[in-house]
């Protein structure tokens, strides 16, 4: 290609920039768990592993993940459902309302957090009386999770066309048996995907779960922002962070080897 | 047993179809829909002044109150500056990156650089803007201790906080819509260029950002909606300024309606910026 050297490099310095950008706040907060100094003062004059055995053995944080594992299991199980059979439905079915539905079904990620977040509280306070807790947590969770799933498995569903299900009937096998060994391990990887990427969303959402938590259950990402300001918080509070920084280098090696249907792993 | 259900469903495609999109219809439409249904119609309703009790009668009042306080207005204003302003400093970072991963970079480190664009994506969102409060603390911030010795200092919390804040959260968002439609724009198009005579920057301004056009447009539909309904970034980084976020969230549990009908004006600027760009192709592009 005819790009002059100098734009070449000019090029590859404003790349170097960008990740510096991405990259430089993050590894503060990696290295600030282990800044020795109680106020963080930076740069850190000494380093400690201090903060994380206490973060490790400290309950809030243990109690705090164990809820957000709980919500991010079952909002993602509801999604893998509800995502998968709608995809189902919009890829191999022609049906009055279909457009509506794909629109509404995105509706709850476009839609700001702080829109989705009061309007289901309103719902469970107001209008039916649930009372707040971690199913409600859940439902919110669900809703825009639903996405995802559907993304990743219409996109998978509509490259697989309708070919191989076919051949697999005129071989004589029924609806049943088609799906369970042709459909379900070809559209799989797709399912994992979504359903990693669902989790990682309920995993840290904090906006809508601010609204539909009941009293007294807090997810990490709640913790974290409770926490937030309360300066003798503050090492764990780093510590927490430091791994959530860490932490997310696993799904994205996962996702990169598990969806080949696009490059952000039908987060779009 | 198993064979003529299978073969019972198979010949009513209907009842397939319905069993299908029972779940999730039921779940989006009464559960999702009808939320957002109900929180509108409580944006006509007015509260009790003495018991705080929400008076289910249909008036104006609260649309009325915003748009004639200045207050209110100038919260708009102020977060669609905010959104703007992110908008524009992503897509001014993301395009030279974004060309670099899709157009220089080797295909073995074009795979390496789009993993690290995705991964902020993974870390914790609160844990982004946790860390802007470590980099912009003022005078101690790592931001003094980098960029002080050439002169920039932190800007401290703030309204220029808030967009460091939200642009550091939604530069992947723009870099990979624009990395998507530039591995999409043939390299012969950016060689017939060159050989017709153009310039490197020429070429960039004829060829290239029209091309990609719609692919900003898109990553630009993320930075923008994104930045328009947050107010934790302003709760943590912002110091005392206020986005629209901010005041729903003050008023949901003081004055449900009013933040009903707060909550309704990044909807409506959502819904007119899509529909200005409905023409670009960007919806069709993502």
């Amino acid at each position: 290609m005819t790009i002059s050297k100098r734009a070449r490099y000019a090029l590859m310095a404003l790349m170097g920039v960008g990740l510096a950008f991405i990259y430089v706040p993050l590894s503060v907060v990696v290295i600030n768990s282990f800044n020795s100094s109680r106020t963080f003062s930076w740069p850190p004059s000494s380093f400690t592993t201090e903060w994380w055995s206490k973060a490790i053995s400290n309950t809030g944080v243990r109690k705090a993940l164990s809820w957000s594992l709980a919500a991010g299991f079952s909002a993602t199980l509801i999604a893998l459902l509800l995502g998968t059979s709608l995809a189902f439905a919009v890829s191999r079915y022609n049906f009055f309302g279909k457009d509506i539905i794909s629109l509404l079904v995105v509706l709850p990620i476009s839609l700001p957090g702080v829109v989705t977040g009061i309007a289901l509280s309103n719902a469970f306070n107001q209008e039916i009386g649930l009372s707040t807790g971690l199913l409600t947590i859940v439902i919110g969770h669900a809703t825009f999770c639903i996405v995802v799933v559907y993304n990743n498995a219409l996109a998978r569903l509509r490259r697989m066309g309708t070919s191989l299900q076919e051949a697999s009937m005129d071989l004589g096998a029924n609806g049943i048996t088609t799906f369970r060994l042709i459909t379900l391990p070809n559209l799989a990887s797709a399912l994992l995907a979504g359903g990693l990427l669902a989790f990682g969303l309920s995993f840290d959402e904090i906006v809508v779960t601010t609204f539909t938590a009941g009293p007294g259950i807090e997810t990490l990402p709640i913790w974290i922002y409770n926490n937030l300001f309360r300066p003798n918080q503050a090492p764990i509070v780093n510590v927490v962070a430091a791994t959530l920084v860490v932490v997310s280098v696993i799904p994205i090696y996962l996702s990169q080897r598990l969806s080949q249907d696009s490059t952000s792993g039908g987060r779009f | 047993m198993k064979n003529s259900v299978s073969t019972w469903m198979h010949k009513r495609p209907k009842l397939r179809l319905t069993a299908l999109l029972a779940a999730p219809t039921l779940w989006l439409v009464v559960a999702y829909l009808g939320a957002l249904g109900a929180l509108l119609i409580t944006a006509f309703f007015t509260i009790d002044n003495f018991t705080g009790n929400i008076i289910a009668k249909f008036n104006l009042g609260n649309f009325h109150d915003i748009l004639t306080d200045p207050a209110y207005r100038n919260v708009v204003l102020r977060t669609l500056g905010i959104a703007v302003s992110v908008t524009i400093i992503c897509a001014v970072l993301a395009v030279p990156m974004a060309f670099f991963m899709a157009k220089i970079a080797k295909q073995k480190s074009q795979k390496i650089l789009v993993a690290l664009v995705l991964t902020p994506l993974w870390a914790s969102y609160l844990v982004k803007i946790y860390a802007w409060r470590t980099m912009l603390e003022p005078n101690t911030g790592v931001m003094d201790w980098i960029l002080g010795p050439i002169g920039i200092h932190s800007p401290g919390f703030g309204g220029p906080a808030i967009i460091i804040g939200l642009s550091y959260l939604w530069l992947p968002y723009m870099i990979l819509p624009i990395y998507a439609g530039l591995e999409r724009l043939p390299n012969s198009l950016l060689d017939a260029s060159g050989d017709l005579g153009a310039r490197n920057f020429y070429t960039f301004r004829r060829v290239v950002l029209p091309l990609i056009f719609p692919s900003l447009v898109a990553g630009s539909m993320f930075t923008f909606s994104l930045s328009l309904g947050d107010y934790i970034t302003a709760q943590i980084i912002g110091g005392k300024l206020q986005m629209l976020g901010n005041v729903v969230y003050q008023n949901f549990s003081i004055n449900l309606p009013f933040a009903a009908t707060i909550a309704t004006i990044p909807v409506a600027i959502m819904a007119i910026y899509l529909w200005l760009i409905r023409r670009t192709g960007a919806l069709a592009s993502l």
